[in-house]
């Protein structure tokens, strides 16, 4: 199936997932086009994961239409596991097992696979290809994990809270890889709780709070439709000056404070920034530090939902 | 089965990285022999007729070697690799669940091969063992009673909620085997009483079976034992087919 946003390789139409009397997912519906990073944000216990796993075929949802790459996770279980790449929130490999022995492994499991040898090399593991995988640091070990989800050049990948547990290095390392994987035309969905994540990484995002989704946009869409107001913040180097009179005229300004020399100007528009530095300086009036804040994801899910977003 | 050959090869590596799981296995019935051997020496007495008590425990071991290997080795390494995830891990691949389960099968049995002919050499050698049983049935009896214990043992896996469960069962039920079931206290020295109670465990059959095959008996005068563990062998496959829990 094609659309105007190009072909669709996940189809999730009416999901739902019960555990007990507990609703994990209710009527979750979604597309994910072919080459776009896809992320699912939320919270802890939002549902991310069961629906991520009833797409990948590991659990079975009590209602739902999924199609992935054309096929039914459930009916053709093994012919779509030759097609996905698969990384899961919380798994583990054999105890004492070397790096390369699980690549060879893992490897061995499917039709046709890649070369894992240069695999190693690409995820910066090469080094550590005769390691115990035990004896990884986090990151590592994630690395492991994302080139299993490679091994077979997959089409779809999915890669679920792949960076919880590292530290920022090691996430801002993890990105770059993914946007690699992207750049090598395959499809990558994923789940993290940390919304400069799915900001930074995403096409688009899907914002998943008590099994629903509440917005589902590009991250720049979602962040415009709250109609929020970017905010410029400066110092000046005189707090005798009162420069609002100078500023109220630009075009976007709706709001101006100063507390002693520091001033917050509230607005919309992109040429808000520059208009105002533009003023400043025509005016002849000496600030410093100035930057913008412009509102997040953070902001978005706060809005939704009316709380702020708890990992 | 794609992949077998590789995963069988992983579970062998890993499994000798283990050196306290390969000693259990392999090493411990071959020194129980040398020390028991050692303690009582192999000389016919008025207990065994003709035989000695090597020539007793060689084949009684057999139980122990093959309760081992079920209860305290594949029992818990499924179970492991269910709580810690691997299993999970393995589910999101083309892999079938049979795959995964001939490789362990195969280690398992290898080993548990393995430390039955290093008992039998060592017994041989050391202490002048005697069989006068038909080879060929012995080992057709070594191999019932192994695969009959590794379905019981996957029962075992399937039914205990975490690995430490699976571990402290395995272990008691082993323990309590090898006293009642005549491995470690031959049926010669055991009161009737206690040996009728002993019908209910499987390594009682075990060791009736390979005793009597041993000594020139033939499986058609076993027909109970081997009935008993085909039984335990085909409800176990069944049993732990329908309740096999991937995490």
């Amino acid at each position: 199936m094609t659309t105007a946003k190009g072909k669709v390789v996940v189809k999730v139409e009416g999901l739902r997932k019960t555990y007990g009397k507990t609703i994990a997912v209710e009527n979750i519906s979604f597309e994910v086009y072919e080459g776009e990073i896809f992320s699912m944000v939320g919270p802890n216990g939002a549902g991310k994961t069961t629906t991520i796993e009833c797409i990948e075929g590991l659990r079975q949802p009590d209602k739902s239409n999924i199609e992935v790459l054309g096929l039914n996770p459930k009916k053709d279980e093994h012919g779509l596991r030759e097609r996905i790449g698969v990384q899961l929130q919380t798994s583990a490999l054999q105890d004492r097992i070397k790096v390369w022995e699980a690549l060879d492994l893992y490897a061995s499991f499917y039709p046709k696979s890649t070369d894992w040898e240069a695999l190693l090399e690409r995820l910066g593991l090469a080094d550590k290809r005769s390691d115990y995988f035990d004896k990884l640091s986090g990151g590592q070990k994630q690395r492991v994990f994302v080139a299993l989800a490679l091994i077979n050049d997959p089409e779809v990948v999915f890669l679920d809270e792949l960076t919880t547990g590292l530290d920022p290095r090691a996430r801002h390392s993890i990105w770059d890889l993914v946007r690699d994987i992207q750049k090598s035309g395959k499809t990558v969905i994923l789940t993290t709780h940390f919304m400069e994540e799915a900001e930074r990484l995403c096409d688009r995002v899907a914002i998943v709070d008590h099994g629903r989704i509440v917005a589902l946009d590009s991250p720049e869409n979602l962040i415009q439709s709250l109609g929020a107001e970017t905010r410029i913040v400066f110092n000046l180097e005189s707090a005798t000056e009162r420069p609002s009179e100078k500023l109220k005229g630009i075009a976007g300004v709706t709001k101006i404070e100063q507390i002693g020399d520091r001033v917050v100007v509230y607005g919309t528009g992109t040429e808000l920034a520059g208009n105002v530095v533009n003023a400043l300086t025509s005016q002849g009036i000496r600030f410093s530090n100035l930057r913008t804040e412009q509102p997040n994801l953070e902001d978005v899910f706060l809005t939704l939902t009316g709380r702020e977003m708890e990992a | 089965m794609r992949g077998l050959k590789k995963l069988t090869l992983i579970e062998l590596k890993t499994f000798l990285r283990n050196p306290t799981g390969a000693f259990f296995t392999i090493i411990f019935p071959l020194m129980l022999i040398l020390v028991f051997g050692s303690i009582y020496s192999n000389t016919p007495g008025e207990t065994f007729g003709e035989y000695g008590i090597v020539d007793v425990y060689v084949p009684s071991f057999t139980g122990m070697i093959v309760g081992i290997s079920a209860l305290t080795n594949l029992n818990t390494d499924i179970a492991s690799a269910r709580e810690k995830g691997i299993l999970r891990r393995l589910k999101a691949t083309p892999l079938r669940p049979l795959t995964i389960l001939t490789a362990k099968i195969t280690l398992v049995f290898s080993m548990t091969s393995i430390a039955m002919i290093l008992m039998i050499i060592a017994g041989k050698l050391v202490f002048g063992l005697r069989f006068n049983g038909n080879p060929i049935e012995v080992v057709a009896a070594f191999a019932l009673s192994s695969f009959s214990f590794f379905a019981f043992g996957l029962v075992v896996a399937s039914i205990m909620p975490n690995v430490r469960a699976a571990e402290s069962f395995g272990f008691i039920l082993l323990f309590l085997m090898l006293f009642l079931s005549g491995v470690f206290v031959p049926f010669e020295i055991v009161p009737d009483a206690v040996q009728q109670v002993a019908q209910v465990f499987p390594m009682t059959h075990v060791t009736t079976l390979m005793r009597g095959l041993w000594i020139g008996q033939s499986l058609v005068d076993h027909m109970k034992e081997v009935v008993v563990l085909l039984g335990i062998l085909v409800a176990g496959v069944l049993i732990s087919a329908k309740i096999f829990r991937w995490e």
